[in-house]
């Protein structure tokens, strides 16, 4: 069942990474690049694309990390969780009641995240409903 | 509050319980957004309502020569560092609150942030605490209060994979770097659940940090039980609270080496500098290193980092080991630590280290080449100054 752990409404172009991601010593703070080595996305880059992952993963410093990317303008337009995750869902609370910039974070059920990733653009409504787009 | 009820609404936690202690891990600095935050908190006048412990910031406060990244980073670090202390924190600056004199015993209701310390406070201490970020460590620590939910409740900490350790030759397992490798594998393949690891009869608390750090770096581990080791599992039918494994994994010889192999980044012989104690040394790693280096010199060509929390430091110095390892050539960072923040020289060649979490994060977030090896050849290769490995195989009858 598809769970809104933050709302808010976004649109953009689909990146899915293939393994869970740590947001502290994975995404640059500055530029919004993947830089875990170890990471089978590395390289690619999360500004405004919607990020599509299984789960978080490692520090409990990605919650400040993702505040910051969103704060720097280089933050993901929405995140679409495989699995719940307060610690990703706490950084986008805390950047949208410091800075007003919502970004979504929601937890979509294994066939619907299963339809997504097959998406190249996509919008995300407050309900946490996933509709692709075009553009 | 606000975020703490949000927490509980995400999580459908029915009620909010008391926690007895904190651990801030939101204190290191991560841009202009890690300040806003704390400014605001600290501005507003408010106080933590438990006994509240720092992790690390950017910065040594006790030798803060040794930084050499931006100044106006070095600022906004002592800045940070100085809103959580308005806010009645403890000025404790480690990853491994679990070394200080006063920690959380089996059963106790706390929040603890950073990944180490967390799967150490579950598993080792049999402390209950869920996996804490950054934010919502401070916001538990202000109100008191958390979610009842998860890693708090007696169901939340039911092992669910059973990882069989099975053929490792007794050599291989005295291995110093035995249980970091092992950690690193079962965080690999643990996902989000509780892994039960069978097969491993005793371990120290040090080779448990080494374990629960790599376990919760290559993955998202913030408990596992070792049955017959840790507190909730003196056997396997109580780790899994008399149900059956989800899932059963065997780890031999064969995976270890590979888990190993990932960890280490270059075939170079050329060494820029030994860096260990991530997360902290302990007082008792002390101890072995000084056995280990036996008053020989550090190489003048390369660097030798010891990262260690600033009450361990007074221990050491209190015995009047801190002056002879520097003396040696050692240098010992506190309150920080050497893969997080610029300390290293960037000396040509790789860097060697016994931590798994160090090994894992530094090519990402400091460009290094990586050399993962026991704290054996880690001060061997320090005093020779260029790679000396032993030769323990991982696989073999030896």
């Amino acid at each position: 069942m598809t769970q809104v752990l933050v709302a808010g409404v976004a649109e953009g172009e689909v990146l899915v990474l293939t393994e869970p991601l740590s947001f502290w010593g994975g995404v640059h703070e500055a530029s919004g690049d993947v830089i875990d080595i170890h990471h089978p996305q590395n390289g690619a880059n999360v500004t405004g694309r919607v990020l599509v992952m299984p789960a978080g993963r490692g520090s409990s410093s990605s919650s400040s990390v993702l505040a910051e990317i969103i704060r720097a303008g280089v933050g993901p337009a929405a995140i679409l969780l495989g699995e719940r995750d307060p610690i990703i869902a706490l950084g986008a609370l805390v950047a949208e009641a410091l800075y007003g910039q919502a970004v979504p974070v929601v937890v979509l059920a294994p066939d619907e995240y299963a339809r997504v990733t097959a998406w190249r653009r996509v919008r995300v409504q407050a309900s946490g409903e996933v509709e692709v787009s075009s553009d | 509050m606000r975020l703490i009820t949000r927490m509980a609404d995400m999580v459908g936690a029915r009620r909010l319980i008391p926690i007895t202690r904190a651990h801030i891990d939101g204190c290191l600095y991560h841009g202009p957004a890690s300040i806003d935050f704390a400014r605001t908190l600290a501005e507003s006048g408010a106080k933590v309502h438990v006994p509240t412990t720092l992790n690390v910031g950017a910065i040594d406060l006790l030798h803060p020569t040794l930084f050499r990244g931006r100044p106006e980073v070095a600022a906004a670090s002592r800045e940070m560092m100085r809103h959580y202390a308005a806010m009645g924190c403890r000025q404790t600056w480690t990853c491994a609150p679990y070394q200080l004199v006063e920690r959380p015993h089996l059963g106790e209701q706390i929040a603890w942030a950073e990944s180490n310390a967390i799967v150490f406070a579950n598993s080792v201490l049999g402390a209950r605490t869920e996996r804490y970020g950054d934010f919502i460590d401070i916001c538990a620590a202000l109100t008191g209060c958390v979610p009842e939910y998860g890693l708090h409740t007696d169901e939340g900490r039911v092992g669910q994979t059973l990882m069989h350790v099975r053929g490792i030759p007794d050599a291989t397992r005295r291995r110093e770097t035995f249980f970091a490798t092992l950690g690193h594998l079962v965080g690999r393949l643990a996902g989000t659940a509780i892994p039960v690891i069978d097969g491993v009869d005793h371990a120290t608390e040090d080779q448990l940090k080494a374990f629960g750090a790599a376990a919760a770096s290559s993955g998202s581990v913030a408990m596992f039980h070792m049955v017959g080791v840790t507190p909730e599992a003196p056997t396997r039918r109580e780790a899994f609270g008399g149900r059956a494994p989800d899932r059963t994994v065997v780890l031999g010889p064969t995976e270890l080496a590979a888990a190993a192999a990932e960890l280490t980044t270059t075939n170079t012989r050329t060494l820029g500098a030994v860096s260990i104690g991530t997360p902290h040394f302990s007082y008792a790693e002390f101890e072995r290193l000084r056995s280990l280096l036996a008053e020989r010199l550090v190489s003048p060509d390369l660097e030798f980092f010891v990262s260690t929390g600033r009450d361990t430091l007074a221990r050491i110095d209190a015995e009047g080991w801190g002056g002879a390892l520097r003396a040696c050539g050692v240098q010992i960072v506190t309150d920080t630590c050497t893969y997080l923040t610029p300390i290293l020289s960037g000396r040509p060649g790789a860097v060697m280290t016994n931590s798994a979490k160090w090994a894992w994060y530094a090519p990402g977030n400091l460009g290094y080449d990586v050399i993962f090896a026991s704290l054996e050849e880690c001060v061997e290769s320090a005093v020779r100054g260029e790679v000396w490995r032993d030769d323990v195989p991982w696989e073999g009858g030896a």
